[in-house]
């Protein structure tokens, strides 16, 4: 039962507008960051203020939500986001990634293949792919504008000068539709080749740094790299301890003082499918 | 002007306002889908769908262009009823509303700036011909090719060469309503 | 088996109670009231108004409160209010020349029309901490001398007198409504009034910081207080059905202008320059450093010189100052991040071992 003191889906109507129209030009720019007169949520920024304002504006009454946080849907920052929209828009939830009509994720993408049918939410801490490589946001505008992306090739050379290969494991950055560079969020590079072609809905919410962009289904999304150094995703070279995948993306758990530790799957829906034998 | 001489918006703001974006939301992000909206009726000659899309995006935030026969009296004061959007000249608009002939020219609307191609503008061409021949369709969103009516290819065309700039237009009739973002591919 | 380290509904609802708890203290205390701290800290309600951007001091009380004293957890429980409420429209720009004054000082001129107020400041205490306020006992209360805390006249600006001359640069009125950053996304380069806006919602010890650095050399912009007021002011709206603005309310308002030196340039003769602090309440160290901030951020438009100082950084400046914003991203590092953390330890387990990492592909 939703709360009545507030509007369905929290927001009010108007912000749900403006996030809306920027939506929508998100989606017609794929991987262009639209600004969006982000509004203070009442959880902090970096909790996921810009996805939650994105889940909250695109949500319908019969929508099934499944809110996951490094993969699982037990951790206490997707519980508490999970049980924000139970209260302000009564809408049914699910731990089950097939199940779900609406996702909204913190660092990964499921394992299990999404449908047609989804829209996955991602919170995005820093939308810019060349922050850290010029922080200024004048400037930044300018190489979007100009497609001027040779700053980023020449940091992953060097990383592959210096290391043999390129250094970044997470936040690995991609092109967009053959011409925008697009930070995915901090998903581990692992999951990069699932934002390429997906059937569903992909939208990237970034509240404090008031940015929403977006990847339509079935478009081409390319992990930047070089001829004679393509993208490599890659994982721990185990199995999960559970279930005994070895495809899926792994975290590694201390179990005891003396350095032992073990593989488990990161989705923990697909692990449990798993060794039910039925994902 | 009364609330009496008006037709109605949304009954339920929120769930139908959900509702209507979905429809939106999927016709923009899959071009050549054709979705049938719960539609809030406008007086003539705005089709419920059009007057849909007014409801769910426009508001005073928002400075719309009536072209033709949608620069009407009572259409004016419905969306000063509902909408409160300011209504401005072409270029000013953030979206435009008429059908495809009264749109014309087309290079008067706003097709953003490299550094903000977002600030393009959006046309709801009303009074649609959804079974007009269907032209051939590639691009983000669509899953190897898809199909839709288009009023003028070569215009819609020649907006895609802009890209990242051009404007975004969703068409619509009766209670149908399509998309067309500038990144689709003409053929 | 496998226990995850994984925490959950129950112990959201444990910490949340255990939250409650300790907000309450001891149950033998009696409970805090919050009209007891609306009139009885006064001035962290006020910083609590200004960098919440919301004048309602009751509010702002209960935000304290239930922050157990926490000012930015407090603008922050202000700011998520504030945010979802509705926009009625905008009120006419405050005359602060008008306001019914409780301090008012300059460092420019001995005296000016009006007089120097010093009003309920800190300023000249000795501080020595009172322990007679420890006590149970009140503090005696001084009587207030004739004439305090009566309405004086209409308080001309100091530097009006200034401006007379020519001596200091004008403030031409500016029509142009200003942009809303609580409702449209922050655009750089910001006009001087977005620069403002963002400012008085900004954090006070970050703009103090900012403040200090100019005066010690870092954007050097020889401020000097012209005049420093706190008052009350009256609000007022257009009512379009009337066709004249009437009085919604009172408030009040700390304001600060600054009289700065300036060399001239090629085309502007030597004269002084204005840096400009407004916020809510009484918040005056907020204000001042509001004030020298906004004048180091003129440096483009008054053609000076880029020192590469970083309260001359308008980006720099307005992309941090905002404290909602910088305390969240700043703590949510405390949320997991295991899953990218396991990513680094695969990466840097392979450079160590100095593989190619074609060897270790995902299946």
């Amino acid at each position: 039962m939703s709360d009545q003191a507030y509007n369905f889906a929290y927001l009010d109507e108007d912000t749900k507008r403006m996030i809306r129209r920027a939506i929508l030009k998100g989606i017609a720019v794929p991987g262009y960051q639209v600004p969006f007169a982000s509004r203070e949520m009442p959880m902090p920024y970096g909790w996921g203020t810009g996805g939650v304002q994105v889940t909250a504006a695109v949500m319908t009454p019969e929508d099934v939500l499944k809110v996951i946080d490094q993969g699982a849907d037990d951790t206490t920052n997707a519980v508490s986001i999970r049980k924000f929209f139970q209260r302000t828009a009564g809408v049914a939830t699910t731990e089950r990634t097939s199940e779900a009509t609406m996702i909204q994720t913190r660092h990964r993408i499921p394992e299990t293949p999404l449908t047609s049918d989804q829209i996955l939410v991602y919170q995005v801490p820093i939308p810019e792919p060349m922050r850290f490589l010029e922080p200024r946001e004048t400037e930044t505008r300018r190489i979007h504008a100009l497609a001027d992306y040779g700053l980023m090739q020449v940091r992953l050379y060097e990383d592959i000068a210096r290391h043999g290969e390129i250094a970044t494991s997470y936040a690995y950055p991609v092109e967009v539709a053959g011409r925008y560079v697009m930070d995915p969020s901090p998903i581990p590079k692992f999951d990069n080749p699932k934002l390429d072609d997906c059937p569903a809905i992909q939208l990237f919410g970034a509240g404090r740094e008031q940015r929403i962009y977006a990847l339509p289904p079935y478009t081409h999304v390319r992990s930047l790299d070089f001829e004679d150094h393509p993208f490599r995703a890659t994982k721990a070279d185990h199995a999960c301890a559970i279930c005994g995948s070895a495809s899926s993306y792994l975290d590694e758990v201390i179990t005891d003082d003396a350095g032992g530790r073990m593989f488990v799957c990161s989705d923990t829906d697909y692990c449990a499918q798993n060794a039910k034998g039925g994902a | 002007m009364t609330a009496l001489h008006l037709s109605a918006g949304f009954s339920d703001t929120a769930r139908d306002g959900a509702h209507a974006f979905r429809a939106i939301l999927t016709a923009m992000a899959r071009p050549g889908t054709i979705a049938t909206l719960q539609t809030a009726p406008g007086p003539a000659p705005i089709s419920p769908a059009a007057a849909t899309v007014l409801l769910t995006l426009c508001d005073r935030t928002t400075p719309l262009h009536l072209a033709g026969a949608h620069d009407s009296p009572a259409l004016r004061n419905w969306i000063a009823f509902h909408c409160a959007s300011p209504l401005v000249a072409a270029e000013d608009a953030a979206f435009a509303l008429g059908d495809w002939a009264a749109l014309q020219p087309i290079d008067r609307f706003g097709i953003g700036t490299p550094e903000y191609p977002d600030r393009a503008a959006t046309l709801i061409v009303d009074g649609h011909d959804f079974d007009a021949a269907p032209t051939r369709l590639t691009g983000p969103g669509i899953r190897d090719t898809a199909a839709l009516a288009l009023p003028e290819p070569q215009a819609f065309a020649a907006n895609h060469a802009l890209f990242p700039l051009g404007w975004d237009a969703i068409l619509t009739s009766g209670n149908r309503l399509a998309a067309l973002p500038r990144s689709t591919e003409i053929h | 088996m496998y226990v995850a380290v994984k925490g959950g509904e129950r112990a959201i609802d444990a910490a949340h109670a255990w939250l409650d708890r300790s907000r309450r203290g001891p149950v033998d205390q009696p409970v805090l009231d919050t009209a007891q701290i609306r009139d009885q800290m006064g001035l962290a309600v006020t910083r609590v108004m200004a960098e919440g951007s919301l004048y309602d001091p009751d509010l702002a009380a209960l935000a304290i409160k239930q922050a157990c004293g926490d000012l930015i957890e407090a603008i922050f429980l202000i700011r998520a209010y504030r945010t979802t409420l509705p926009r009625f429209g905008a009120s006419i720009p405050i005359d602060t020349a008008a306001m019914r004054v409780k301090r008012r000082v300059s460092a420019t001129f001995k005296d000016a029309p009006g007089g120097q107020i010093l009003g309920p400041t800190f300023d000249y205490t000795h501080r020595l901490l009172d322990f007679r306020l420890m006590a149970d006992g009140e503090l005696p209360t001084e009587p207030l001398a004739e004439g305090d805390e009566t309405e004086p006249a209409a308080t001309p600006h100091v530097l009006s007198f200034l401006n007379r001359d020519g001596l200091i640069e004008d403030a031409a009125p500016d029509e142009t409504p200003p942009a809303d950053l609580t409702r449209e996304p922050m655009e750089l380069p910001a006009d001087r009034a977005l620069r403002l806006q963002a400012l008085a919602r900004g954090d006070e010890g970050f703009l103090l910081g900012l403040a200090y650095s100019t005066q010690r050399g870092y954007a050097r912009n020889h401020a000097f207080v012209g005049e420093l007021r706190i008052g009350m002011v009256a609000v007022e709206m257009d009512i379009p059905e009337l066709g004249f603005a009437i009085e919604i309310g009172e408030i009040e308002v700390t304001e600060c202008e600054t009289v700065n030196q300036f060399k001239g340039s090629r085309s502007e003769p030597a004269q002084f320059t204005r840096g400009y602090g407004l916020t809510f309440g009484q918040t005056e160290r907020k204000a001042l450093a509001m004030a020298l901030v906004d004048r180091a951020l003129r440096w483009e438009e008054l053609g000076e010189e880029d020192q590469g100082a970083p309260a001359q950084d308008q980006e720099f400046v307005l992309s941090h100052c905002d404290n909602i914003q910088a305390t969240g991203f700043l703590e949510h590092i405390k949320l997991p991040h295991y899953v990218d953390f396991q990513a680094e330890l695969e990466l840097v387990r392979r450079l160590r071992a100095g593989l190619s990492d074609h060897e270790e592909d995902a299946a």
